[in-house]
């Protein structure tokens, strides 16, 4: 027992996500009803959200913290709905034994939630930097467990966090200005900044360590008697779990598919790790980027800048966004929650 | 410069090619390209794996690592062979300056006199400071600068313009050219380039790649293609562990085998844009000498396709260069036939453009054909700087054309008088942005010719365009205010700098600077110079002064300000060429993962067979067909590289929607296309 509501509002918009009992927001104390729960998704977005719009008002054009906010929003709708939908769906392995799967997949849930509150829940914890849970994600189905994993793959970006996260959708605003940049046959630039070699080394350098934490860290685990120790799901969906651990450890979420016995010092040391590059790893670049845009001298706009509000700006970022993620996950996804779905579909 | 233009694949440069493309594949060549060096290692590796297969020992079939390694050797190859393209044709238009190169001999002057006594040397010993002289028929040996003499020149050795020009010292016509011939008179030269740093030499450099260095924008660019490749690295290389740690699992199937993992590798690796990227830059470079403009270096290239303002000299770009007689302005009492009789007459030996002019004017107004000057018994008056005027005289009949005040005090010295019909004339034309030209018969003043500055034709549309490009143009003229508007107003510029100075002109390039915008301008006298160093783009016309041409960044052989528009649309096209073929060949992973991801991992597990979307008849012939994919799309794209995109003048957010759709959506869906071919292909004639 202990003063629970007023850390809960600590947890949620801080996006801190460490619960004051372990069960986090599965547990009644902390999250009692729906309108909590409820409330408790909509404090994870509020901060980053209105981030967007302060960072409109500090480049002291408004229209392109919306253009990032809607590319965010654009994006969360998109995983929400399939991350609610196969859970909703269920497993129709039980379906063929004759149970009931109307309620959808209803392992590790609280029934309370149900399967529309805690996959959107899941979306939302995982897109933010918070890691608070009020279901256990490592029971949702292939597809639904894809989701939040796939969200801290495309590093936290889509609202962030609160300390750490707009900076995150930057980088890749910049990187997309880059590419696109040139095909209207001007050397780039973002906000009337020009975005050359320097920059570029540094948003090169932010958005590659933390695929890089989760790819090597996972490959070391699979590779040592330690790392396999901790499995108890062998299989592809062990794999799926340990890819979550280290994806989860390098972007600084927190929650985990929990099937896993990552409290090993292994584990502990590997995520340790994985936890402190992620970070700083990023933040380092960032500062820096940022610095060496502060001092650069400011473009005029014409009708030949590339404009980065409106909707093509949007898409281009989410397109960056996922692409980026895609090239660096595909295969490992492949051998983890791709194939679990597929086995589990292919039987059906 | 007289250079045919070579088809894109012209035997006399693919046979060179071919050859230099198996000259490339020295390491330290490929060094410098990260992104394929990484490639001729996985080709390196693949065909040490093939000769362990050969000797019983190996993880794939030793028939399929050959195959895989033959493509990745074509890879490197192709890549190289499109950058030796690209060379090559530079080198072929730098063959015709090499022809300016052959051993020259001068007459080393003691003095800085022509009169001085002088000892032949070769032109390679002639050092700055050095004076030379030189005679008709004589090539002029080194760049350097007229300090005493006047001589026609023949330039078309550089300029490809069969007219002689005339050099002489003092003024904005000094410079002289190494390479060119002196066809008439005499001229004493001062060198001031040393050997092997002339103009030409430069340009050779400059062509010939030797000395090309990759601009700002190119190694931003390599950044980013290298991040991508130590990225797909480190996703291949941990993709052992876990296929090893799925066999384990699944109790089923075999690990990925390294050949399988390197053919990922190089598919996933942006090699279409590394392979293409140098080419692009040289065939940029190319383009802008097919222009007959020399840049001094790519940076200005990519520069000229950043430029906002465009600083244009009214005189030569927007209207032609000289003025014509447009219409006859009556006085009182005198008929426009009379007039125009009159003028006629005083102009017939007037030999500058604007007294042409007239002469045509009156010929398409009344008929007027030029007479026998002989039958008139006519004596010319030529202009002088002293009278203002020139004219004719028939007998004790004067005619006089000339300015206002020059004519007035003409016909006052006569005893006439200066009607005030004609004075109002002369200042309704001079507001309208004309030049008034009065016509005197002995005392009698017979009316106004007005001589309009003509503004060139098709000029408005090109402005227009560039106001679509978001160019703004700014109009630089010597004239007042008032002359300036009504030009400007006509040609449709966005601004214009009236009675401009040096002075003003630097201060309006530093103030749209200092706004974040890049100017570009062209120029040709000395007191240009400080505006072209300031420029961000600086065309210095090659018939300008030595000065203005090294405070530009860009020579333009032709001397045609005009120029400047299709320089900026050269810049823009290498860079729209990079950008989309960047997107082009990012795009073209998810294609290749398709085809690969479920061919690697089939035998482990069977399910995966949901992802070959494209129904590829085996896992070998998969692989096979995205590499082999990979390998043909940098040889289709060579054509794309070297002529570059086209660029249209439309919004920044129609071009990039419309490129994004072609690059982009043509990217994700045209290898689907390929590969699919390929394997058709291979499954059918069973190779694999």
């Amino acid at each position: 027992m202990g003063p629970v509501a007023s850390q809960e509002a600590i947890k949620m918009l801080g996006t801190n996500g460490g619960g004051f009992f372990n069960a986090n927001s599965a547990h009644p104390y902390e999250n009692p009803t729906p309108l909590s729960n409820f409330v408790q998704m909509l404090s994870i977005f509020l901060i980053p959200g209105a981030l967007c719009l302060t960072f409109g008002r500090i480049v002291g054009d408004t229209r392109q913290g919306w253009a990032v906010l809607a590319a965010m929003t654009l994006m969360f709708v998109v995983m929400a709905v399939i991350a609610m939908h196969y859970e909703q769906a269920g497993n129709p392995l039980l379906g063929r034994l004759g149970v009931d799967i109307g309620a959808g997949n209803m392992e590790g849930k609280e029934t309370r939630f149900g399967t529309f509150d805690s996959g959107l829940f899941a979306t939302i914890t995982t897109l933010a930097s918070c890691g608070a849970v009020n279901a256990m994600h490592d029971s949702f189905t292939p597809m639904g467990g894809f989701v939040p994993l796939w969200n801290m793959m495309l590093g936290e970006v889509v609202f962030g966090g609160v300390g750490s996260g707009l900076y995150g959708m930057l980088l890749f605003a910049v990187m997309a200005v880059f590419i696109a940049g040139l095909m209207i046959g001007r050397t780039p630039e973002y906000l009337g900044k020009k975005i050359e070699a320097y920059e570029m080394k540094m948003v090169s350098i932010a958005i590659l360590i933390t695929p890089f934490l989760a790819l090597v860290g996972t490959a070391t685990t699979v590779m040592t008697a330690d790392g396999l120790a901790g499995i108890a799901n062998p299989g592809a969906h062990g794999f799926s779990e340990i890819l979550y651990a280290f994806t989860s450890a390098a972007n600084n979420n927190g929650s985990a598919f929990a099937g896993l016995s990552a409290n090993t010092p292994f584990y502990n040391v590997m995520t340790a790790i994985a936890m402190w590059f992620g970070r700083f790893g990023v933040i380092v670049p960032v500062l820096a980027l940022a610095g060496t845009l502060a001092a650069k001298k400011r473009i005029a706009a014409s009708a030949g800048t590339m404009p980065t509000h409106g909707p093509l700006f949007v898409v281009l970022l989410i397109g960056t966004v996922v692409l980026v993620g895609a090239l660096n996950y595909v295969p490992a996804l492949a051998l983890g929650p791709v194939i679990e779905h597929l086995t589990l579909f292919a039987v059906y | 410069m007289s250079h045919k233009s070579l088809a894109m694949f012209d035997p006399v440069l693919v046979k060179p090619a071919i050859v230099d493309s198996f000259c490339k594949l020295n390491p330290a060549v490929q060094w410098r390209n990260p992104v394929m060096f990484v490639v001729y290692v996985g080709s390196l590796l693949t065909t040490a794996l093939w000769v362990q297969a050969l000797g019983g020992a190996a993880d794939a079939p030793a028939g399929f690592i050959l195959a895989i390694a033959l493509w990745l050797w074509f890879t490197v190859l192709f890549a190289n062979f499109a950058e030796a393209l690209a060379e090559g044709r530079s080198k072929a238009q730098a063959a015709s300056l090499r022809g300016l190169k052959k051993e020259t001999w001068a007459k080393k002057l003691k003095g800085s006199h022509a009169t001085a006594e002088w000892t032949t040397v070769s032109a390679t010993d002639l050092h700055k400071g050095d004076f030379v002289l030189v005679h008709a028929g004589e090539i002029i040996p080194a760049d350097g600068e007229v300090i005493e003499g006047v001589a026609s020149v023949d330039e078309s050795a550089i300029t490809g313009e069969s007219a002689p020009v005339i050099r002489e010292s003092g003024g904005d016509f000094s410079a002289v050219t190494g390479g060119t011939r002196v066809l008439s008179d005499w001229i004493v030269v001062r060198v001031t380039a040393n050997p092997g740093e002339t103009f030409v030499d430069r340009m050779i450099a400059m062509v010939e790649n030797a000395k090309r260095q990759k601009t700002p924008n190119e190694i931003a660019l390599t950044i980013l293609l290298v991040a991508l490749t130590i990225v797909f690295l480190v996703v291949t290389v941990t993709l052992l562990p876990y296929s090893m740690f799925s066999v384990d699992v699944s109790q089923a199937g075999t690990p990925i085998s390294i050949t399988v993992l390197i053919a990922l590798l190089v598919c996933l690796i942006p090699t279409t844009i590394a392979g293409l990227l140098s080419a692009i830059g040289v065939a940029g470079m190319s383009r802008m000498m097919q222009a007959n403009v020399i840049a001094t270096s790519g940076r200005a290239v990519e520069a000229a396709g950043d430029v906002d303002v465009l600083l244009l000299d009214k005189t030569g770009t927007i209207t032609l260069g000289n003025r014509q007689a447009s219409a006859f302005l009556m006085a009182e009492r005198v008929s426009e036939a009379e007039l125009a009789d009159a003028a006629q007459l005083a102009s017939l030996a007037d030999e500058t453009p604007e007294g042409r002019s007239i002469v045509v004017l009156a010929k398409q107004k009344f008929n007027l054909r030029e007479r026998d000057i002989h039958a008139l018994n006519a004596s010319f008056v030529h202009f002088s700087a002293h009278t203002r005027m020139s004219g004719v005289d028939l007998g004790d009949r004067q005619i006089r054309k000339g300015a206002a005040g020059a004519i007035s005090s003409h016909v006052e010295s006569l005893g006439g008088s200066f009607p005030a019909l004609v004075t109002t004339l002369v200042d309704e034309v001079a507001r309208r942005g004309s030049t008034p030209l009065v016509v005197a018969d002995g005392a009698r003043v017979l009316g106004v010719v007005e001589l309009k500055d003509v503004v060139k034709g098709c000029i408005k549309e090109r402005f227009a365009e560039l106001r679509r490009m978001g160019i703004k143009t700014v109009m630089i003229t010597g004239d007042n205010r008032l002359t300036a508007a009504a030009i400007a107003a006509e040609a449709g510029v966005d601004d214009f700098l009236a009675e401009a100075t040096p002075e003003n002109k630097l201060a309006l390039i530093r103030q749209h600077q200092s706004e974040g915008r890049l100017v570009a301008m062209t120029g040709d006298g000395t007191n240009d110079a400080p505006a072209l160093a300031q420029a961000d783009v600086a065309v210095a016309m090659n018939t300008g002064t030595q000065a203005a041409k090294e405070a530009g960044n860009m020579v333009d052989l032709d001397s045609n300000p005009t120029k400047l528009i299709e320089i900026v649309e050269t810049g823009k096209q290498m860079l729209m060429t990079r950008g989309s073929l960047t997107t082009f060949s990012i795009a073209n992973d998810v294609a290749k993962y398709f085809a690969i991801i479920p061919a690697a991992f089939i035998t482990t597990y069977p399910q995966l067979a949901a992802l070959n979307i494209m129904h590829l008849a085996s896992p070998a012939s998969a692989i096979l067909s995205a590499v082999v994919f990979n390998a043909l799309i940098i040889m289709f794209l060579i054509p794309l590289a070297l002529k570059g995109v086209r660029y249209r003048p439309l919004g920044a957010r129609v071009l990039l929607r419309r490129n994004l759709l072609v690059y982009g959506l043509g990217g994700l869906v045209t290898p689907f296309v390929g590969i699919k071919l390929i394997d058709l292909i291979i499954a059918g004639t069973g190779l694999a």
